[in-house]
């Protein structure tokens, strides 16, 4: 007798809802007998972790904030992974839009009008769009492995960050700190009287209800779908595949290098070696458990921005090192994948082989 | 030792990982699978091996703990891809970020501590007294001659033997090999749990021996870069070797020219790895005849036998 997945004859809406609920709650149990192995009152860790963040209204207030990159390049990568095309350099176009959009407060810092501010969002989707378009090139051209490509780019983005915060852009005013100067006036984005919280969200949630219609209400969504779960039949329908290539790696791109630009106009305020911690990765798994649907990856978007904060409040409580938060994001992504197998598949108990040839 | 002594010495010190933790891949993906974890493993590789033989005062039993934290991470990604037939892509992924996670977590009471179980270089009487040649090939540590080791024998059972000639079947078309009445799912378990071994010794290598300390992510993209070697060798183990050693050559010759006071800036030297690797792959995709000839034909795709 063994255990054996069976296909299922259509694919189960239910688990598809339900494959998040389960891989949450099996992350909290896990995440609880992680605690418990350490040492540390479980249950106190996993309400620090998941429930203390919205307890107050500061820490509801920096789940917004944190939320909103990881939204913004969730619902990019949710386009891209449907189509099929693995675009894992987030972190890297969003590393070069907020590049580009630095561009005016440090070169033009007497540039001050609302138009400067919406010139930076603008350079900023452009940069990360330019930078995603290197491993659709390559892809298109010479059928390079777009995984690796966009990959490699992260790490070279960085250094260059890295590089030019520390020579040509550096503030001669930061007593040799690694730091550019800080942005003011229009050169920083307004807040909404909530806390850190800025106007970023608001075009995050304009974002958003683009993309719902676009996935769901126009041709553009459809061809997506196909070529993603059935490129044969996207080829005789006429959808190109390397146009597919090309639109989202410019989309996901560009909205990763929007959420750059509107990290270091926001919450940053200035560019530093280090812009963002790992948004770029993170919103792969935003985009997973938010089952690849722009209103699903905004739920998804807030749970993840929640370990953040979490990872922290135990850092600080409990004295846990703060490597929780990937460990949770990991687990996440890990048990999502695994559930998700029960959309497609049921288990079924069969008899050995051999017993079923006695039977006949 | 002369200066060209120290350049081909560390030059080797630096291929060694890359070559290690790519062997693996390569068998597993001459099964047919595709394994985006590695960086995950080889970082839980070097953690376990560094944490072992900081407590246990022995290096080589760091070098086992490191082969098996890999393994341990390859048998995770095994259930996944082969039993429950998940996406290979995103669960290479949901690896690598888990085991920078936990690598990071596991890490946290070693960070800073000096090795004080180290390795020490095997010198072999009267080779390692020859000229030159004697100190670069015959003076290095354990771990560089296993790397040696394990790409002749990994050629040699792919090539030559029955069992290689099942691995290849399995990952050019899982489906006649099945037919066949080969255990596809079984086989490619071992694959994977062997190249994430390959890949957790890589790991050890470097906490033990190229940098004897720990530092959270320290692996820094050579998981990943010992995937595009898999590529660029197209699939052949001695053409990954000659690519590693290229490989390790430009990671030191950035040192070299730094060390030489040329007025570039290091960021710029640091990237010039990442930089080769999207060069490196640009060019051999180009190459059709050699890139799509070897190609294993079942790379990535999932198997559920039909009963």
């Amino acid at each position: 007798m063994k255990l054996v997945l069976e296909k299922r004859s259509y694919s189960s809406k239910m688990m598809h809802m339900l494959s998040p609920v389960i891989a949450i709650s099996l992350t909290v149990v896990m995440g609880g007998i992680i605690f418990a192995s350490m040492g540390q009152p479980a249950f106190k860790a996993l309400y620090l972790y998941f429930i203390e963040p919205l307890t107050s209204m500061w820490s509801v207030q920096e789940v917004l904030v944190k939320a909103s990159p990881l939204v913004l390049i969730g619902v990019g990568l949710a386009v891209c992974f449907r189509a099929n095309i693995w675009n894992i350099g987030a972190e890297g176009q969003l590393t070069i839009g907020a590049l580009f959009g630095s561009s005016i407060p440090i070169m033009f810092a007497d540039f001050q009008s609302p138009f400067a501010l919406v010139l930076m969002l603008v350079l900023g989707a452009l940069g990360g769009a330019l930078f995603a378009a290197i491993p659709a090139l390559l892809k298109n051209r010479l059928g390079v492995n777009e995984i690796l490509t966009s990959l490699m780019l992260v790490y070279i983005s960085k250094l260059f960050l890295d590089w030019i915060v520390r020579g040509p852009w550096k503030d001669p005013q930061a007593y040799g700190f690694p730091k550019s100067i800080s942005f003011e006036g229009w050169h920083s984005l307004p807040l909404i009287g909530f806390g850190r919280v800025h106007i970023g969200i608001l075009i995050v949630i304009l974002i958003v209800a683009v993309l719902y219609w676009l996935t769901t209400r126009t041709l553009k969504g459809f061809e997506v779908r196909v070529i993603g779960s059935a490129p044969r039949a996207g080829e005789f329908a006429g959808f190109s595949q390397s146009n597919m290539v090309w639109f989202c790696l410019l989309l996901s791109g560009g909205l990763a290098g929007l959420a750059g630009i509107l990290e270091v106009a926001g919450p940053v305020g200035q560019l530093q070696p280090s812009i963002s911690p790992n948004y770029g990765f993170t919103a792969i798994i935003v985009a997973f458990l938010g089952r690849l649907n722009p209103v699903g990856v905004m739920m998804a978007g807030i749970l993840l921005a929640i370990t953040y904060l979490g990872g922290e409040s135990v850092q600080i409580v409990l004295g846990i090192s703060d490597k929780t938060t990937q460990v949770f994001q990991g687990m996440l992504l890990f048990f999502i994948l695994l559930c998700d197998t029960f959309i497609l598949y049921r288990l079924r108990i069969v008899r050995s082989l051999k017993l079923q040839k006695e039977d006949a | 030792m002369s200066g060209m002594e120290a350049v081909f010495l560390t030059i080797i010190t630096a291929s060694t990982p890359l070559l290690l933790a790519a062997i693996g891949e390569l068998v597993v993906e001459r099964s047919g699978v595709l394994n985006l974890g590695i960086e995950g493993m080889m970082v839980m590789g070097a953690v376990c091996g560094f944490g072992a033989a900081t407590l246990t005062g022995s290096a080589w039993l760091g070098v086992g703990a490191g082969i098996l934290g890999g393994a341990f991470m390859a048998l995770l990604f095994s259930f996944l891809t082969q039993t429950m037939v998940t996406n290979q892509v995103a669960t290479g992924l949901a690896i690598t970020l888990l085991g920078l996670g936990l690598s990071g977590l596991i890490g946290s009471p070693f960070v800073g501590l000096p090795l004080e179980a180290k390795m020490n270089a095997v010198h072999i009487p009267f080779l390692s007294d020859l000229p030159f040649a004697g100190k670069v090939i015959f003076g290095q540590d354990p771990l560089v001659y296993v790397s040696v080791i394990l790409v002749i024998l990994v050629s040699h059972v792919l090539f030559k033997t029955r069992a290689g000639l099942i691995i290849r079947a399995v990952g050019q078309s899982h489906n006649s090999a099945h037919a066949l009445g080969f255990p596809v799912v079984k086989i490619r378990y071992a694959c994977i749990i062997f190249g994430g071994a390959c890949s957790g010794l890589a790991g050890a290598y470097l906490s033990l021996s190229y940098t004897p300390q720990w530092i959270e992510n320290m692996t820094a993209g050579r998981g990943w870069i010992a995937l595009a070697l898999v590529v660029f060798s197209t699939w052949i183990p001695f053409r990954l070797a000659v690519g590693a050693y290229l490989f390790g050559t430009v990671w030191i010759l950035g040192l070299y020219v730094q060390a030489m006071g040329v007025a570039i800036p290091p960021q710029l030297l640091s990237s010039l790895p990442y930089i080769a690797t999207i060069v490196a792959l640009s060019l051999i995709s180009r190459n059709k005849r050699l890139s799509v000839v070897n190609t294993p034909a079942s790379l990535g795709k999932g198997f559920v036998a039909d009963r």
